[in-house]
C-alpha cells in the first residue's frame, strides 16, 4: 500500500478574505518560502486539542510559551535520549507541530545525563513538587500585584521632593514586561514536572505492554491515575454548594442565576443565606479561577468574572438533587475497581516481574497525578489572572482611544503591544494632543479582524505533508494521541465515515446509545440535555458539570490522557477520543452508539428526511464487521 | 425437591465429598457452587448404592466369586464380570430409594418447559477404579428419556464397578472390595445452540493477561475438531476489554436431534455467518466463567462451554469441561522467566543498567 499524504501547506487554499494572513503573526511562526523543501519534508500535525480556533495575534503567546517550554525540558533540562522538543508553526491561523528526533549517534551520550537528571527528580519528588507549588503561587501572587493604571496629568509633587526623577510611565512598561515574563516563568515551571510525569507513565506503559502484549491503554491509565484529583475540585465545590443549598432549603433563591448579582443579593437576604454565602466565598478562592475554555484564549470566560456560570451549574445540581439523583462521583467504587485491576494484573506476573511492576507502577502513580493536577494551577489559575490583567491593560488603552472594542488588544502581537505602550507614554510624556495609536490601530484592527474571521471559516487539516512510517516520539503519542494508527485512520477517514461510523481511541470503556449533541464551544454548553452524547472538537476541564448529565463523549482530538478521556473514566462514561472529524461529521439529534471499549462511534440514525429526493439510510450498520 | 443423603443436586448447597459423590459427582457439585455452571442435574450418592447392595444381599456372594481369582486369567475374569453385572442389574431397587430418585428426576425435569433428555454417568470414588473414570470414559448413557430408562441405567452404572478392567485393576493394586461403592450422575443433555472453547491465556504467546475464545454455532465438536472456522475473540483478562476479534465463516453446525438421538449437521445461513455467534453479554459471561475456572483450579485453564437452548438467557451458559492448559503451562522451566526491564528502551531509545 502506498503511503498517502496530507496536503502540503502551500496546497491549502487561503479562505477568501484572509489574504495576507501571514503578517498577523511574527515571522518565525509561519512557514518560510526559503525553507520550503525542508519544511515540506517534515510531518506536521495540528494541535487543535489545545488550539481549536484561529489565533488572534496576541493569543500566540500561549502556544509559543507552552510548546517552547515543553521542548526545553526534553532537549536542555532532562536530555531525553531520543527526543528533542517540538517545532511549531502557525498556518492559516492554526498551530502545527513537528517533533524533533535526536540523531541516532547522539543518543548514547545523553543517556547518563538523562539518568542523572531524571533520577534526581524521582528521588526527591515530594520535596521538589512542594517547591513547585511555592514557585507557581509566588508567580501568581506577583502577577496579581501588577496594575495598568491611567497615567496622571502631572508628576506628583512628592516625586519632585524626593528626587525620584521618573514620570511613572516606566512602571507601566515594566509591569507589561513583567506580566509577560511571569507568564513565561509559570510556563517553564509547568513543564518542570509534566515531562517527568509522562516519562514515569511511559516507562510503566512500555513495561506493561511488554509483559502483557496488547494490554489496553485504558488499563494502564487506570492503574496510575488518581481518582480524587485537583482537576475535579472546582466541580466538586459546586456540588457541595448545591448540597448545602438543598440542606438549607435555599432552592427558591436559584431561579434566575443568569443574574448573578441579584441571585447573590437575594441569598444574603434569606435565612441560611449568610452561611451559604460564606461557604461560597471560601470556594471562590482559588477554585473559581477556572475557565470555561482551556486558558489559551483571550475570550475565555473565568468563573470569577462570570459567576452566572458556576451559579447556573449549582442551580442545575440543586434540581438534580431535588429529583433524587446522585451527583457525587462514585469515588469509592472507582478506587475499589482501580485496586482490583492493579492486583489482578500483578498476580499474573512471577515474583521478579512483580517487583519491577511495583517499582514502575509506584513511580508512575507518584509522578502521574501531576499531569492531571497541574492544569488547575497553570491553565486555569495563572492564565486566568494573566488574561484578567491583559483585559485591564486593553481597557486602559481603549479608554485612551487606541481601539474601538475594549478587548481589541488581542489583535496586536505581544511585541506590538509594547510599541503601543511606548506610543502612549511618548504622546503623554511630551504633552502632545494624542498618541499616534488612536489614528493607526482602529483601522488596522478592523483589517485584521476580517482576516481572522475569514480564517475561522476553514477547519484545520489534521496534519500536513507525508507522515513517517511510524510515530515513536513519546510525548506526541501520549499527549496528542498521534499514533501511527491514528494517522492512518485520518488518512482513511473518508472511507471510514462511509459505513456510518467513526473510529477513534478507546478512551473510556462501555457501550451506550443516545442522541448526539454537537458542541463547538463552551458558549453552547447550556444546550446539552440530560442523557445526550456530547460530541465536541475537544473538551475542557471546566465542562465538568455537564459530565454528570451526559451518557458518553466523542471528541475530534485527544489521546488516552486528554481531558475528555480522564473525566469520562472518572465518571464511568464511555468515551471515544481523537476521531478526527466527529464534530463535523455528526449532527445534533443523530442517534449514536458509542463503544468506548472498541473506540467506535456508529451513527445509527439520520434525521428524518422528507420531500422530494428523500432517501432511506441503512440503520444500525456495524462498522467493525 | 431438596438434597438428602441419597440424592444430591449439583446446586443443592451441600458440601460435596468424594466418598458420597465419587470423583465426577463431587467435581460437578464443586463447579456449580464455584460459579461454573455445568449442565444441571443431581448425583445418586454412594449411600443409595450401599443401601441397594444391602437390600439385594449379594455382597457376600460377589466376594466369594472373586476370591482367589487370577488377574491374568482374562477369560475367567470376563466370565465372572458378566455374571456379577447381570446379577446386579436384575435386582430391584428398594421402593423407597426408587421413589426418592424418581422425584429427583421429576424435580430436574420441572426446570424446563418440557421434559429433556438426560445423560447418566458413573462416578467412582478415587481408589476403586482406574484413572479412566475421571476422564469420563467410564459408563455414560446418553439421550435417556423417562424415569424408567433412567433408573435402569443407574443400575448399569452400579454394575460397572465389576467390569473386567475394574476387577483386574483392583486385584493388581491390592485394593480390597470391602467398602467399594459407586455414585451415579444424572445430568441434562446439553442442547447447545452456540459452543466453543476458551483459554485463560493467549495460546500464541502464553500471555496470561488474555482470554482467548473460539465460538461457533451448534455443539462444540466442530470447533474442537477444526471442521469450521469459528469466531475468534481475545479479551483482556482483567478488564474484559476486547483486544481483537475475527469473524469465522462458521459455515456449518452440528445440532442435537432429539428424535434420532444423534447430532445432525446443517448449513448455517448467511445472516448468522456474518455476525458474531456471541453477543457482548454472552462473551463477557464466557470470559468470566473461564476466569472463575482458572481461579478455582489455580492454573491456566482450557474450557469447553456451551449456550443451552433449553435454559433462559443469563442462565444458559454451561461449562462442559475445564482442564489445565498444557502447552504453555507445562513448558519445562529451563530458564527463569526473563525480568522485563522494558520501559526506557522502548520509550527513550536506550536500555538502562540493571539494578544490582
Amino acid at each position: 500500500m502506498s503511503m498517502k499524504s496530507f496536503p502540503k501547506p502551500s496546497e491549502l487554499a487561503v479562505p477568501a478574505g484572509a489574504e495576507g494572513w501571514e503578517k498577523l503573526y511574527p515571522y518565525y511562526l509561519t512557514f518560510q518560502e526559503s525553507l520550503k523543501d525542508e519544511e515540506d519534508a517534515k510531518f506536521w500535525f495540528c494541535d487543535s486539542q489545545h488550539w481549536p480556533t484561529v489565533f488572534k495575534p496576541f493569543e500566540t503567546i500561549g502556544g509559543e510559551f507552552a510548546v517552547k517550554c515543553l521542548g526545553q525540558y526534553n532537549a536542555r533540562h532532562l536530555m531525553i535520549p531520543n527526543a528533542n522538543g517540538i517545532e511549531f508553526r502557525i498556518h492559516l491561523g492554526y498551530l502545527y507541530m513537528s517533533p524533533i528526533p535526536v540523531p541516532e549517534e547522539q543518543i548514547a551520550a545523553r543517556v547518563p545525563l538523562f539518568e542523572e537528571r531524571v533520577g534526581h527528580y524521582f528521588a526527591n519528588w515530594n520535596e521538589k513538587l512542594a517547591q513547585w507549588h511555592t514557585k507557581v503561587r509566588g508567580t501568581i501572587t506577583e502577577m496579581e500585584s501588577l496594575g495598568f493604571a491611567k497615567l496622571p496629568d502631572l508628576v506628583p509633587m512628592a516625586d519632585i521632593l524626593s528626587g525620584k526623577a521618573k514620570d511613572g510611565s516606566e512602571v507601566l512598561l515594566e509591569n507589561y514586561d513583567r506580566l509577560i515574563q511571569l507568564a513565561y516563568q509559570n510556563w517553564q515551571y509547568h513543564f518542570e514536572f509534566l515531562n517527568l510525569g509522562y516519562i514515569a507513565y511511559l516507562d510503566f506503559f512500555n513495561f506493561a505492554k511488554a509483559v502483557f502484549p496488547n494490554i489496553p491503554d485504558q488499563s494502564i491509565a487506570t492503574m496510575v491515575q488518581g481518582v480524587d484529583m485537583e482537576l475535579f475540585r472546582p466541580d466538586d465545590e459546586l456540588k457541595e454548594l448545591a448540597a448545602l443549598a438543598v440542606e438549607l432549603g435555599l432552592q427558591p433563591s436559584f431561579t434566575n442565576t443568569d443574574d448573578a448579582a441579584a441571585t447573590l443579593a437575594g441569598l444574603a437576604a434569606v435565612p441560611g443565606g449568610e452561611r451559604w454565602l460564606a461557604r461560597y466565598e471560601e470556594a471562590k478562592d482559588p477554585w473559581f479561577n477556572f475557565t470555561v475554555g482551556n486558558g489559551f484564549y483571550g475570550h475565555d470566560k473565568y468563573w470569577y468574572e462570570y459567576q452566572e456560570i458556576p451559579l447556573g451549574y449549582i442551580a442545575d445540581y440543586i434540581r438534580r438533587l431535588d429529583d433524587g439523583q446522585e451527583i457525587m462521583r462514585p469515588k469509592e467504587a472507582l478506587i475499589a475497581e482501580k485496586e482490583r485491576i492493579i492486583e489482578e494484573y500483578r498476580e499474573l506476573l512471577d515474583a521478579d516481574n512483580q517487583a519491577v511492576f511495583d517499582a514502575k507502577r509506584g513511580l508512575a502513580a507518584t509522578a502521574y497525578p501531576y499531569v492531571e493536577n497541574h492544569n488547575f494551577y497553570i491553565e486555569h489559575w495563572t492564565m486566568g489572572v494573566f488574561w484578567r490583567k491583559i483585559r485591564e491593560l486593553s481597557r486602559m488603552l481603549h479608554a485612551e482611544g487606541f481601539w474601538n472594542g475594549p478587548d481589541d488588544l488581542l489583535y496586536l502581537s505581544r511585541n506590538e503591544v509594547r510599541d503601543a505602550l511606548f506610543d502612549l507614554v511618548t504622546g503623554w510624556g511630551v504633552g502632545a494632543k494624542a498618541p499616534i495609536g488612536p489614528i493607526y490601530w482602529p483601522e488596522e484592527i478592523e483589517r485584521r479582524r476580517i482576516i481572522v474571521d475569514a480564517l475561522k471559516t476553514a477547519r484545520p487539516q489534521p496534519a500536513l505533508n507525508t507522515p513517517p512510517e511510524s510515530i515513536t516520539e513519546p510525548f506526541t503519542r501520549m499527549l496528542w494521541g498521534i499514533t501511527t494508527e491514528q494517522v492512518e485512520q485520518w488518512l482513511g477517514a473518508g472511507e471510514a465515515v462511509e459505513g456510518g461510523g467513526l473510529r477513534g481511541m478507546a478512551a473510556s470503556p462501555g457501550i451506550v446509545e443516545g442522541r448526539a449533541r454537537v458542541i463547538h464551544g463552551s458558549d453552547q454548553l447550556a444546550e446539552v440535555q440530560q442523557g445526550e452524547i456530547l460530541v465536541a472538537t475537544v473538551t475542557a476541564p471546566s465542562w465538568g458539570p455537564i459530565f454528570g448529565k451526559i451518557k458518553a463523549t466523542v471528541t475530534d482530538i485527544g489521546g488516552m490522557m486528554s481531558h475528555a478521556a480522564i473525566v469520562c473514566r472518572e465518571y464511568g462514561l464511555p468515551a471515544v477520543t481523537g476521531t478526527g472529524s466527529a464534530s463535523t461529521t455528526i449532527t445534533t439529534g443523530q442517534w449514536l452508539r458509542v463503544n468506548g471499549t472498541k473506540g467506535t462511534v456508529e451513527i445509527l440514525d439520520h434525521p428524518p428526511v422528507s420531500g422530494p429526493g428523500a432517501h432511506s439510510h441503512t440503520h444500525g450498520e456495524q462498522i467493525d464487521a | 425437591m431438596k438434597s438428602n443423603s441419597y440424592i444430591q443436586f449439583f446446586d443443592g448447597g451441600i458440601e460435596p465429598t468424594l466418598d458420597n459423590l465419587g470423583g465426577k459427582g463431587a467435581s460437578l457439585v464443586t463447579m456449580t457452587e464455584a460459579g461454573m455452571p455445568v449442565p444441571p442435574g443431581f448425583v445418586v450418592t454412594t449411600a443409595e448404592f450401599d443401601a441397594f447392595m444391602t437390600a439385594a444381599g449379594i455382597a457376600d456372594k460377589i466376594a466369594a466369586r472373586l476370591k482367589g481369582l487370577d488377574p491374568e486369567d482374562v477369560a475367567e475374569v470376563d466370565r465372572l464380570s458378566e455374571a456379577i453385572r447381570t446379577d446386579i442389574c436384575s435386582r430391584p431397587i428398594p421402593e423407597e430409594l426408587r421413589e426418592l430418585t424418581r422425584s429427583a428426576y421429576e424435580s430436574l425435569m420441572s426446570r424446563f418447559e418440557a421434559p429433556v433428555p438426560v445423560a447418566v454417568r458413573s462416578s467412582a470414588t478415587a481408589e476403586d477404579l482406574p484413572d479412566a473414570s475421571f476422564a469420563g470414559q467410564q459408563d455414560t448413557y446418553l439421550w435417556l428419556e423417562g424415569f424408567d430408562s433412567v433408573g435402569e441405567h443407574i443400575r448399569r452404572c452400579w454394575a460397572s464397578l465389576y467390569t473386567s478392567r475394574a476387577i483386574i485393576y483392583r486385584l493388581k493394586n491390592n485394593i480390597p472390595d470391602a467398602g467399594l461403592s459407586m455414585a451415579v450422575v444424572v445430568q441434562k443433555m446439553v442442547n447447545s445452540k452456540v459452543a466453543g472453547v476458551a483459554m485463560t491465556l493467549d495460546p500464541a504467546t502464553g500471555d496470561r493477561s488474555k482470554i482467548t475464545i473460539d465460538s461457533s454455532y451448534g455443539v462444540g465438536e466442530m470447533v474442537v475438531s477444526g471442521q469450521v472456522t469459528p469466531d475468534n475473540i481475545q479479551l483482556d483478562k482483567v478488564t474484559l476489554a476486547l483486544i481483537h476479534e475475527s469473524l469465522g465463516t462458521k459455515h456449518a453446525e452440528l445440532v442435537p436431534d432429539a428424535a434420532s438421538h444423534c447430532l445432525v449437521e446443517r448449513e448455517v445461513d448467511e445472516s448468522r455467518r456474518s455476525v458474531r455467534s456471541l453477543t457482548d453479554t454472552e462473551l463477557a459471561a464466557v470470559a468470566r466463567m473461564a476466569k472463575r475456572a482458572e481461579k478455582h483450579y489455580k492454573c491456566p485453564q482450557d474450557i469447553e462451554w456451551a449456550l443451552d437452548a433449553d435454559l433462559p438467557d443469563g442462565e444458559n451458559l454451561l461449562l462442559l469441561q475445564s482442564r489445565p492448559e498444557t502447552v504453555h503451562s507445562s513448558k519445562p522451566a529451563t530458564a527463569p522467566t526473563p525480568i522485563v526491564t522494558g520501559g526506557y528502551a522502548a520509550t527513550f531509545g536506550f536500555t538502562p543498567k540493571l539494578p544490582a
